[in-house]
């Protein structure tokens, strides 16, 4: 019995040798499961990497004071606005910004200078046009890092327990402003979610298209063997890509690894193997090559969209948040974005962690349900 | 009291197999038994029901009623079972085009279960019998018509299946090739292997130790190729095939 149950194993591994061979040998494909992410990561990255700078923007100062006057020059030394002008009221204000001749303002009480005398925190208010979330991000760095320096001057001449500078940013027209960061990482899961679902459905098609599927069904192999002998090398592939990605982010665009690699590496597995396993599922609906393309697709614009990759979810309507909470990828951002930027690890990201690895187990069940080894 | 030593099982053994796609009827009711060691035929018209007959067979479909052994092991119970004991060749080859000529015979000789040294001496004996050695290292998608045929058999045998489908070997292969393929299937069926094959060419199914007229999913004869155009009063196979063309589908040579 040994003997027996050891020689069913070896369709298994004479299934992986195949692929591992096929994979060798196909260069376009090889070509693009390691070209798409490297120029992915550069097109994002860069359009990211336009850094907003010299804002125009307009003054609101009802306190007309000189410590007014000297954050709006603190302001523009940071580069990233400049004062285009002065408005007398709310009104104007609004009339600027609408009109795009200003994309920020600064606003100041007019007990800014009042509350500054009293020992309290005064606080200065900069409002930004953030229907484009990049100029907003520039107009928050700028506004912390100058209130930080007026503050630390003010510390200086005052001494311990002195008034503080509070610039406060009020994004305008997208109250869930979205940091750019979060994009880097995210686009890791989005290519491992876009070229793992499309190359392996394809895989399989391949295989029906060319009447290869045919011969391997009337042999002993196992259905589960023949899944797993099609997931496991391109297993491999979404660990290189991960690393490309992560590599090139690092060298080109800094962005920051504050968590631990092993973690992430660790928690990518059920992510991969959930993306693969629905690879697997479309290549059983799907015909031909094409189809499994298209369908490909179509399980791509979800991923991006309501996944919180581009947009906030908590700014969803309730069935698009529904619909992102099925997707593997909106879990698998938390864990990327809490990793990197945040530096946070498995005591945080367990569950969702464990949600990834209940989508990777489901998917695969689900697909050699689905897939026959009959050919009506 | 020592049991009674049974025969081996038939290779194939069916009764009233049927498989009805929607409304219209591929195999209406087959019985056949097939010997083992035989070269049997199964001959018709397309759409007769051979292609649908030999996947039923192999598991590959379910039959929609009746019964179906295939080397004493119940297919429709048991489809996996008979896979171990079976090689299947279809109309399409089933080879990689992207592995070389040796590859694809490693590749299948693992899928069924072969491995270490008995795998690498089971690769040396394929190429040399199938007359494959001195392209062992070029890739299928390279060959010619011929051998990439002669692979594929070869590809199929590996595991010194019991028995063998063959659905449409040779077709759009050239002359000399289709000789040295029957050759090579004359000498499987010597060392004992069962053959099925499908065919639409009438040399070739003179060379078949029996043959199974399809007409309309109907087995309409059955017998060795001279038994059956004594039957039929024709001088050839090749006429009563036309005949049956004619009764099938109106067409008029």
């Amino acid at each position: 019995m040994t003997r027996r149950q050891r020689v069913t194993q070896w369709p298994f591994w004479s299934m992986l040798w195949k692929e591992f061979v096929q994979m060798r040998r196909d260069r376009p494909t090889l070509a693009m499961m390691i070209g798409v992410p490297a120029i992915q990561l550069v097109l994002f990255g860069y359009a990211i990497q336009t850094e907003v700078r010299h804002l125009p923007t307009v003054v609101l100062d009802e306190s007309h004071s000189s410590e007014s006057r000297a954050l709006v020059s603190s302001l523009e030394n940071t580069g990233n606005f400049t004062i285009v002008g002065e408005v007398r009221d709310r009104v104007e204000l609004q009339e600027r910004l609408e009109s795009g001749a200003a994309e920020a303002a600064v606003v100041f009480d007019p007990q800014f200078e009042h509350d500054l005398k009293r020992g309290r925190a005064a606080h200065a208010q900069v409002i930004v046009d953030a229907a484009d979330p990049l100029a907003s991000n520039g107009a928050i760095a700028g506004a912390s890092q100058a209130g930080a320096a007026r503050s630390l001057d003010l510390l200086r001449t005052v001494g311990r327990g002195g008034p503080s500078i509070d610039v406060r940013v009020r994004p305008w027209y997208n109250p869930g402003l979205k940091s750019s960061v979060y994009i880097v990482p995210g686009i890791i899961g989005v290519l491992l979610s876009m070229t793992l679902v499309v190359i392996n459905s394809m895989a399989i098609v391949r295989e029906r298209e060319r009447g290869t599927l045919e011969q391997l069904v009337v042999t002993p192999i196992g259905k589960t063997s023949l899944m797993l002998g099609k997931i496991v090398p391109f297993l491999l592939v979404g660990y290189v890509q991960i690393t490309i990605i992560l590599v090139l982010g690092r060298l080109l665009f800094n962005v920051p690894i504050l968590g631990s690699l092993t973690t992430l590496y660790l928690m990518a597995f059920p992510f991969i193997v959930a993306n693969l396993a629905l690879g697997l599922l479309v290549s059983t609906i799907a015909e031909t090559q094409a189809q499994a393309m298209q369908m490909g697709l179509l399980v791509l614009m979800p991923n991006i969209l309501l996944s919180g990759f581009m947009f906030p979810r908590q700014a969803m309507p309730v069935l698009a948040q529904w619909i992102g909470a099925m997707l593997p990828l909106t879990y698998f951002l938390k864990i990327l974005r809490g990793i990197l930027l945040k530096g946070i690890g498995m005591e945080v990201l367990w569950r969702e962690a464990l949600i990834l690895c209940g989508f990777a187990v489901g998917l695969i069940a689900l697909s050699v349900r689905r897939f026959r080894k009959t050919i009506e | 009291m020592s049991a009674p030593i049974q025969a081996a099982p038939p290779a194939i053994l069916t009764h009233g197999l049927r498989k009805t796609f929607g409304a219209s009827v591929a195999v209406e009711g087959l019985d056949l038994e097939v010997g083992r060691g035989e070269v049997f035929g199964l001959l018709g018209p397309n759409g007769s029901g051979k292609t649908t007959t030999i996947r039923m067979l192999c598991g590959l479909i379910e039959p929609s009623a009746g019964q179906a052994t295939v080397v004493g092991i119940d297919v429709i119970r048991e489809p996996e079972a008979v896979r171990w004991r079976i090689g299947y060749m279809s109309q399409r080859f089933g080879l990689y085009d992207d592995l070389t000529v040796a590859e694809n015979i490693r590749f299948y000789a693992g899928v069924y279960g072969l491995a270490g040294a008995e795998r690498t001496e089971r690769i040396a004996r394929q190429l040399e019998w199938f007359s494959l050695a001195g392209r062992a290292n070029q890739r299928a998608g390279e060959l010619s018509g011929g051998w990439k045929q002669r692979l594929a058999l070869a590809c199929a045998t590996s595991h010194d299946p019991a028995l063998v489908f063959l659905d449409e070997p040779t077709a759009g292969v050239d002359p000399a090739s289709r000789r040295l393929f029957w050759s090579l299937i004359r000498r499987q069926a010597e060392a004992g292997m069962t053959v099925l094959v499908t065919t639409h060419y009438m040399d070739e199914a003179a060379r078949c130790d029996r043959l199974a007229l399809l007409s309309r999913g109907h087995l309409f004869a059955i017998g060795t190729p001279e038994s059956i155009t004594q039957q039929f009063g024709l001088p050839t196979i090749e006429d009563v095939f036309i005949e049956l063309q004619r009764r099938d589908e109106g067409v008029v040579v």
